[in-house]
């Protein structure tokens, strides 16, 4: 069975040890996800799996058998840019942009956690289905991207503007 | 990473079948276990994906919980079950981890998962008693800010880095285990051993043996409970400190509490004696601190990590405090 990335069915590596990072790069030449540590640690490499965020660095490819796999190379349609994308523009979400892709990807599996009313550690009250949206949600939540321009704040706000214009 | 073989388990029996000969190792979501191997800490010849096995979460008879290993941290977390009744549990896996990775680790993967110490990481450069048995240990007389305080050995000062353990240890978990031999539970605070001479056999699990399902008692409804972590940064960040705690009070006295410790131990930490300490007294921060330094009168404390001492007894009367108050369970 194929995988599914970016709507193009691809087939999956025979080598088991490759990841799903250096697949999608080495292999099919979407370089729009990045290495930053290739070990879990920065976010750099996060990518939607079924439409949930992962890390593709510690994905190995030959797991994701069948699954839809959506990139930064993905996200956008027919040329225009996805709202979070021109929301990172407004707000300078990035300086360098290196960790760009992996933060866009990411805060779009984050607005669909919350959708569900996935809580996290700051959420005050865990039984409650609206869980809330507001700065320290935001950043718990994207506390697994790592940028070290620091643009965090431009970061914040381009999220909540996306999220508060489409709504939960 | 050296080559290997990849096959995905159809069920339990499969699984256990083809790792029966300790040759290959389990995968779950791969979040530690990758890493590990493109460290060459691990490297297995045979890969066994278990993702497929059971993820669900359902009542038991007796009103408890009964967990698939393979469901993901995340889907553990956001369980209405999981959230009402065991929020001590919610919040420890909240508190681990990014929202990425707790997508993809399982509930079987997370118990199993292996130190973050960084000499066990450094293959090249560093001693190792855990990575090769018998090789020393460059922990303990180097940077050991994130070591153990209880439990550890004169071989290995590691901690287990997992959050969701400690509130499973908390909680009187059973992790349920399959291997060609058959079936068997072992209670979550036997499942990992302590180090003494031998730091690189971490659990009672034999060869092959299998995570199948972690099962929670029921809850008590009159306890309240939560979950604290204090580290270097606000999050994603292992544990300095850590502290599950569920207290049932009547009035000012305390009934009973369930507490256990991360960040300071070779294993998820279920203090029994500031339990014993806690049982019948009144609910003060007098009664919290004598508790705490109850279980920590055994601290060895390392040059790097003195400071653990203070922090988990401060942090553990803070918890009880708060939850004697009432604040958020």
């Amino acid at each position: 069975m194929p995988m599914i990335i970016n709507g193009r069915e691809e087939p999956v590596p025979g080598d088991a040890r490759v990841s799903l990072l250096d697949f999608l790069r080495e292999h099919l030449e979407l370089y729009g996800s990045k290495k930053g540590c290739n070990q879990g640690a920065c976010g750099a490499c996060t990518v939607l799996v079924d439409g949930e965020r992962v890390l593709s660095c510690l994905a190995l490819a030959v797991q994701y058998e069948g699954r839809e796999v959506t990139t930064i190379e993905g996200l956008s349609a027919g040329g225009s840019l996805h709202p979070l994308q021109q929301a990172f523009i407004d707000h300078d979400g990035f300086q360098c942009g290196y960790c760009t892709p992996g933060q866009i990807c990411s805060a779009v599996g984050m607005v669909d956690e919350l959708r569900r009313g996935v809580p996290s550690y700051v959420t005050d009250d865990l039984t409650g289905t609206d869980v809330g949206f507001g700065h320290d949600e935001v950043r718990e939540r994207m506390s697994g991207n790592l940028c070290r321009c620091g643009a965090y704040n431009g970061i914040v706000d381009a999220i909540t503007d996306v999220y508060a214009e489409q709504g939960a | 990473m050296i080559e290997l073989t990849y096959a995905r388990a159809a069920d339990p029996d499969d699984a256990v079948r083809r790792a029966a000969d300790g040759t290959g190792r389990y995968l779950g979501g791969g979040t530690n276990l990758v890493d590990l191997m493109r460290e060459t800490v691990e490297a297995p010849s045979a890969l066994v994906d278990v993702t497929g096995l059971s993820r669900e979460i359902a009542p038991t008879a007796d009103g408890g919980l009964m967990i698939g290993a393979a469901a993901r941290n995340t889907a553990v977390a956001e369980h209405e079950a999981v959230r009402s009744g065991y929020p001590m549990l919610a919040r420890a896996i909240l508190a681990g981890a990014s929202a990425q990775i707790r997508n993809m680790a399982t509930v079987g993967g997370n118990l199993l998962q292996r130190t973050r110490c960084t000499y066990f990481y450094d293959t090249d450069g560093s001693r190792c008693n855990k990575r090769t048995p018998g090789d020393g240990c460059d922990a303990i007389e180097g940077f050991n800010r994130m070591h153990a305080i209880l439990g550890a050995s004169t071989a290995c000062v590691a901690t287990h880095p997992s959050d969701m353990c400690v509130a499973l240890a908390a909680l009187d978990a059973v992790v349920h285990l399959r291997s060609v031999s058959g079936e068997r539970t072992v209670d979550l605070c036997d499942l990992h051993r302590l180090p003494e001479d031998r730091p690189d056999i971490e659990t009672v699990l034999a060869p092959g043996e299998l995570i199948t399902a972690v099962e929670l008692p029921a809850p008590n409804p009159a306890e309240r409970s939560t979950y604290r972590k204090v580290r270097d940064r606000s999050s994603y960040a292992f544990a300095l400190v850590s502290v599950a705690a569920a207290l049932e009070l009547d009035g000012d006295a305390i009934v009973g509490a369930r507490l256990a410790l991360g960040g300071i131990a070779p294993k998820p930490w279920r203090a029994r004696r500031a339990e014993d300490a806690l049982r019948g007294e009144r609910a003060t921060e007098a009664t919290f601190l004598t508790a705490a330094d109850a279980e920590l009168a055994d601290a060895r404390p390392l040059p790097g990590n003195a400071f653990k001492v203070q922090l988990a007894r401060r942090t553990l009367a803070a918890v009880l405090q708060q939850l004697t108050e009432g604040e958020r369970s």
